[in-house]
């Protein structure tokens, strides 16, 4: 499994043809306490860097873009129940949607851990 | 995710540098650079509802107007009652345009010296443009620019506050006078902008940085960003210039009639009176409510209001509450569903939620009451 991050601070992670997508912790932390998300429901088409999900926190709602062009799969109910799941396991429980990838080669353009990292020091 | 690009410009306050140290994040606001939050809104939110916070609010404009004649000419801009207003007294009062239309809204106060008044912060160059051409020469206009205002809010304000300045635990809601808060002279008044008892304190901006240290050394004082402000002063009910307020509400509209006195109402004399006066008498066509959503989903400000496929009105303030752990709003409908426990439907993102109109405040005033 590979994992990718975009400059919106989104991160996906890749395991043959599919992917589950979520937001970093670096971005649940700049939102603040997150008490609604709204998901893609499965079936739906992403394009690589269109809506894919919004999140709602006490003062503010923030879109979160699709990584990669492709085709939900599922969407994690547990965030329904529990928004706040995103504060604490932003890059584990809290996913957010899973596609099939469309187009493997939109992965080439997003960075690894290393980089993001480094981006995120120099925000 | 997105977010808002800053804008440039902006001018620093006096507790700049004070909020940083302390973990602010800092945004550009009403043209300053403001701290939204220090640890969370959240937890702001509720420390102050709690306990006590401490609310830099020196982007405010402070006024202080005298001169001879200053009652009558104050009068003839706003729909106060400035004559029956005894030192030590504040009011909330509202500046008008020739229809009575909302240019500001603002509190004031008499003390010895003149009328003092704070204005929003967004508003106050033109607010003093405004007076400046509206008031006769005779009134001297000071902007006191040399002022930082803070305000300290929550149940538990007055307990750290009368240890600095001795006599404000004396103050009940909406009276003022000065102070002597550990050394220098203060401008207190009990009120403010969350629904809690608490205070407004204004003193030399040189004097900022030690009486915010002071107030943040009490151990019920904590500092509360920009954030939490406003998601106190919705639960509170309290409208905000520029969102829930502006030049095409008139003061019956946003269901603010409790600044007008009867004898404004019977005699006129302020800018856009006729309107305002009937819309007052007959009841305006549209009105100011409350909203509570069904489910955990926030309107934010903009979501159109529908009854059934008719859309009757706008959200002029939305978010989740902290202390109600439920989404709440604040909007204008037509008067026709305008009625407590109507039930209606907010358009967010194409999907319809379900909302019924509720009596504002959300969370009950806690003010401390004269006898």
């Amino acid at each position: 499994m590979s994992i990718f991050y975009t400059e919106e601070h989104e991160w996906i992670a890749v395991e043959g043809g599919s992917a589950t997508v979520g937001i970093t912790d670096y971005a649940q932390a700049q939102l603040g306490d997150i008490v609604f998300v709204e998901l893609p429901a499965a079936g739906r088409e992403l394009t690589k860097g269109g809506d894919a999900a919004v999140v709602e926190s006490v003062k503010a709602a923030s879109d979160v873009y699709s990584p990669v062009t492709g085709q939900v799969t599922e969407a994690n109910s547990a965030l329904e129940e529990d928004p706040s799941l995103v504060n604490t396991a932003p890059e584990g429980a809290a996913w957010f949607f899973k596609l099939t990838l469309a187009d493997p080669a939109e992965l080439e353009g997003l960075m690894d851990a290393a980089q993001y990292k480094a981006f995120c020091d120099g925000l | 995710m997105s977010d808002e690009e800053p804008a440039d410009i902006v001018h620093t306050l006096p507790l700049d540098d004070w909020h940083r140290e302390r973990g602010a994040r800092m945004v550009p606001f009403a043209g300053y650079q403001m701290p939204i939050q220090y640890e969370g809104i959240m937890p702001e939110h509720l420390w102050t509802r709690e306990n006590a916070g401490l609310f830099d609010v020196s982007h405010m404009g402070q006024l202080l107007l005298s001169g001879d004649g200053l009652d009558d000419a104050l009068e003839a801009v706003l729909p106060g009652d400035v004559k029956g207003l005894t030192e030590g007294r504040q009011r909330y009062s509202l500046l008008l345009d020739d229809n009575g239309g909302i240019l500001d809204d603002l509190m004031f106060s008499r003390f010895p010296d003149g009328i003092y008044m704070v204005v929003n912060g967004a508003t106050k160059w033109d607010d003093i443009a405004h007076l400046h051409e509206a008031l006769p020469e005779e009134i001297n206009i000071n902007h006191l620019d040399e002022r930082a205002l803070i305000a300290l809010q929550g149940p538990k304000a007055v307990d750290s506050l009368q240890r600095l300045a001795p006599g404000v635990e004396k103050l009940v809601f909406m009276t003022c006078g000065k102070f002597d808060l550990a050394g220098t002279e203060a401008w207190v008044s009990r009120s403010g902008y969350t629904g809690e008892d608490g205070y407004e304190i204004s003193i030399d901006a040189e004097e900022a940085e030690r009486v915010a240290d002071l107030l943040c050394a009490e151990p019920e004082v904590k500092p509360i960003g920009l954030g939490a402000r406003d998601s106190l002063r919705l639960e509170a009910g309290l409208p905000l210039y520029g969102h829930d307020l502006d030049t095409d509400i008139d003061p019956a509209i946003a269901g603010l009639g409790f600044a007008i006195p009867k004898r404004r109402r019977t005699d006129g004399g302020f800018p856009g009176a006729a309107t305002v006066v009937k819309h007052l008498a007959e009841g305006a066509p549209t009105k100011r409510v409350g909203l509570k959503l069904a489910g955990r989903q926030p309107a934010r400000e903009g979501a159109e209001i529908y009854a059934g496929d008719t859309l009757v009105g706008k959200v002029t303030s939305g978010g989740f509450s902290p202390s109600l752990q439920a989404p709440i709003a604040m909007g204008y409908i037509a008067a026709a569903h305008a009625a407590t426990d109507t039930a209606l439907q907010i358009d967010v993102r194409g999907k319809r939620l379900d909302a019924t109109v509720v009596p504002m405040p959300f969370v009950p005033h806690r003010y401390v009451r004269g006898s």
